[in-house]
């Protein structure tokens, strides 16, 4: 997995709420079995028109944003299915770092698996970023993991809360399944003592 | 010692270790598995050379993608969701867990085939790469979706890298008035709490509504904990619950069946114990409900009209104009004249034989009056079971195709999908645009109130059929 450390980058803005992890990836992209190649159809069915043709509104279709690594959005993003090829879709793309003032339970772990930093903000704090970010391609956001802070293109800053393992994992770009089998005489007492007190299991 | 809730005991027995920081490896006793999830999961045990740490304990069947007509013995059509299937069918024998191909009579979505097959028992921590796995919770289980890295981190080594969530408690005082079901209860626990209400906690229901509910009635409700944005729902086990378990084929049996309930009647929340957060309903109030948005918390009592966007504050505004362009409908307009053009009875939430019941008892001896109308049994056994019983009939004498089991139109990977602009009630889960196909319409609603829809070919209160 990629290591998050600084991002310097565009943010676009999407102040929709409730941005479901169907409009990330429609199910028509599920059937894969790889784990990339999810980019082209982000948010597909508000980005493009059935004939393939883009919606010029759609705004990561915009000039100023189509290189966006940032993603300003709306309460509850990431809600519903549990798909991880709505992380992949938008890391695939090239976004590393979604903000809202609220994310999904499932679709935020699944974020730092992927090398993405989602990043929960307050109100007054996402509607400030909101404004920067409707700026467009001039206006760069930069974050900063390890300080965790985030700071608009006119200087503004604001600090963030991550878990800490979730931040060290992310930082330095660790496989979870080598650190847990770090811990497997845990995991062999345990289901010894477990088996003993519930066989039926 | 101090009073502890359902979830505190559940979680305190499945901890099998703890950093300083409060990170916990939590174990997880089931692993359910379905084809669209899984494929880069067991491609990432192979590339590792890792094995799967309990294939005992770990359960597949494809579900999403499996045809529902009844040729479907003949094979899969679309390319991509054969190569899925064939890669759950390939993954299953290669690593060796339990599995329950197409051809098998157990079949079915694997949100039900787990509880029918006992595979589901109270107290456990049950996982799946599918956010419906809080159905599981009904019985007194810790049960959560899960990404596909996680289930490949299951896979490897049975555990999941967890905090644990806060407690919610969701309490349904009193009885239901007639005509008012499961789907109604938890449809309007998320309209009361909004979509992510619960985000951040475990959800316990109780309260004599919830008590009174039989055991397919307490999935119905837990299976929507996600769409409250719960990281899982729970119901303490009772005697419903260990009524409902006994016999099932991988639930215990003799002296290990007496020790298992011995626990499980250990399991419930301590009369001290503390939530973080509570909302509480009174049975008698709750409606027959439908939605009428792209959100399932846009709900409202049948007996309503689509509201104005105004009436909303902060970024619901914008998000209700914009359900409403997208669904076709006026403010102010009754929600018992939206005509529907399709009906769909079935999904994890509500695919089970008691399901089939309730609709079989609206549409017996009626025709319907909507362009389309399916039902697709949660499981090859419902489906056994609705024909022995002669709901089958019924359904096709009022002309609804009878279905194999699968996911089918509740998330239209298959073929079962909506066309552009078609309008359909369903007794599925999620309302969101493009759903049930690309520009379909969704109005979710109870099996009863799906059926009353077929008939009148409107959205309809079925307490006036009864």
């Amino acid at each position: 997995m990629d290591k998050f450390d600084k991002l310097s980058g565009i943010a676009a803005p999407m102040p929709l709420v409730n941005i479901d992890t169907d409009m990330i990836i429609p199910k028509v992209f599920l059937k894969s079995i790889a784990r990339t190649g999810f980019g082209k159809n982000l948010f597909d069915e508000m980005r493009y028109n059935r004939d393939g043709s883009e919606i010029p509104d759609f705004v990561l279709n915009q000039p100023a944003y189509r290189a966006a690594q940032i993603l300003v959005a709306g309460d509850n993003f990431g809600c519903g299915s549990s798909r991880e090829h709505a992380p992949w879709a938008i890391a695939d793309f090239g976004i590393k770092c979604v903000i809202s003032t609220s994310f999904a339970d499932i679709f935020y772990n699944n974020c730092f698996k992927n090398g993405i930093l989602p990043i929960v903000l307050p109100q007054e704090a996402v509607d400030v970023l909101m404004k920067d970010a409707e700026k467009g391609a001039n206006a760069r956001m930069e974050i900063d993991l390890e300080a965790q802070t985030v700071t608009t293109s006119e200087g503004e800053s604001f600090s963030f809360e991550v878990d800490s393992f979730k931040k060290h994992c992310l930082m330095n770009g660790l496989d979870d399944i080598d650190l847990t089998l770090e811990k497997g005489a845990a995991i062999d007492r345990f289901e010894a003592q477990a088996t003993q007190a519930r066989p039926w299991v | 010692m101090s009073p502890k809730t359902l979830y505190d005991k559940i979680w305190d027995a499945h901890v099998a270790h703890e950093s300083d920081d409060g990170t916990c490896l939590l174990y997880i006793d089931r692993h359910l598995v379905h084809e669209v999830t899984s494929p880069q999961a067991f491609e990432g045990l192979r590339m590792t050379g890792r094995k799967v740490r309990a294939p005992e304990k770990t359960i597949a069947v494809p579900d999403h993608n499996v045809p529902t007509t009844l040729d479907r013995a003949k094979g899969i059509e679309n390319e991509e969701s054969r190569i899925q299937v064939e890669a759950l069918d390939k993954n299953a024998k290669e690593f060796g867990v339990h599995y329950y191909p197409v051809s098998d009579v157990r079949q079915g979505i694997v949100h039900i085939v787990g509880p029918e097959q006992g595979w589901t028992l109270p107290g456990m921590t049950v996982v799946c790469g599918d956010s419906h796995t809080a159905t599981h919770g009904a019985f007194g289980a810790l049960a959560h979706g899960i990404g596909t890295s996680e289930v490949e981190h299951v896979l490897a080594t049975q555990t999941l890298i967890q905090k644990k969530s806060k407690n919610m408690k969701v309490e349904i005082t009193g009885k239901l008035k007639p005509g008012v079901t499961a789907k109604d209860i938890t449809l309007a626990v998320i309209g009361e709490t909004g979509t992510a209400g619960g985000t951040g906690y475990v959800i316990e229901y109780c309260g004599e509504a919830i008590r009174d509910l039989s055991m397919e009635g307490r999935m119905t409700v837990c299976n929507m904990a996600i769409e409250g944005g719960a990281r899982a729902g729970l119901i303490a086990p009772d005697e419903t619950t260990f009524q409902y378990v006994k016999g099932r084929p991988h639930a215990p049996k003799g002296a290990q069946w007496e020790a298992a309930l011995n626990w499980w009647k250990t399991l419930y929340t301590d009369e001290d114990a503390v939530f973080d957060k509570v909302v509480t309903l009174k049975g008698e109030d709750i409606q027959p409900v439908v939605t009428w948005g792209t959100s399932p918390e846009d709900v409202l009592p049948i007996t309503g009209v689509v509201p104005d966007p105004a009436s909303f504050t902060g970024g619901k505004v914008e998000a209700a104009k914009r359900s409403l362009e997208y669904m076709g409908l006026t403010p102010g307009q009754k929600l018992t004249d939206i005509e529907i053009d399709t009906v769909f009875i079935g999904s994890c939430t509500n695919g089970r034989i008691e399901d089939l019941r309730a609709a079989a008892a609206v549409l017996k001896g009626k025709k319907i009056a909507v362009k389309r109308a399916m039902i697709v049994p949660g499981s090859g056994l419902v489906r056994a079971q609705a024909e022995e019983e002669g709901l089958a009939d019924i359904f096709k004498e009022a002309g609804f195709e009878w279905r194999l089991a699968g996911c089918s139109m509740c998330l239209a990977m298959n073929p079962d999908q909506l066309s552009e602009g078609e309008r359909c009630a369903a007794t599925s889960n999620r309302n969101f645009e493009g759903r049930q196909g690309y520009k379909g319409r969704t109005h979710l609603v109870s099996p009863a109130m799906a059926a009353a829809a077929a008939i009148t070919g409107k959205l309809t209160d079925v307490r006036e059929m009864m």
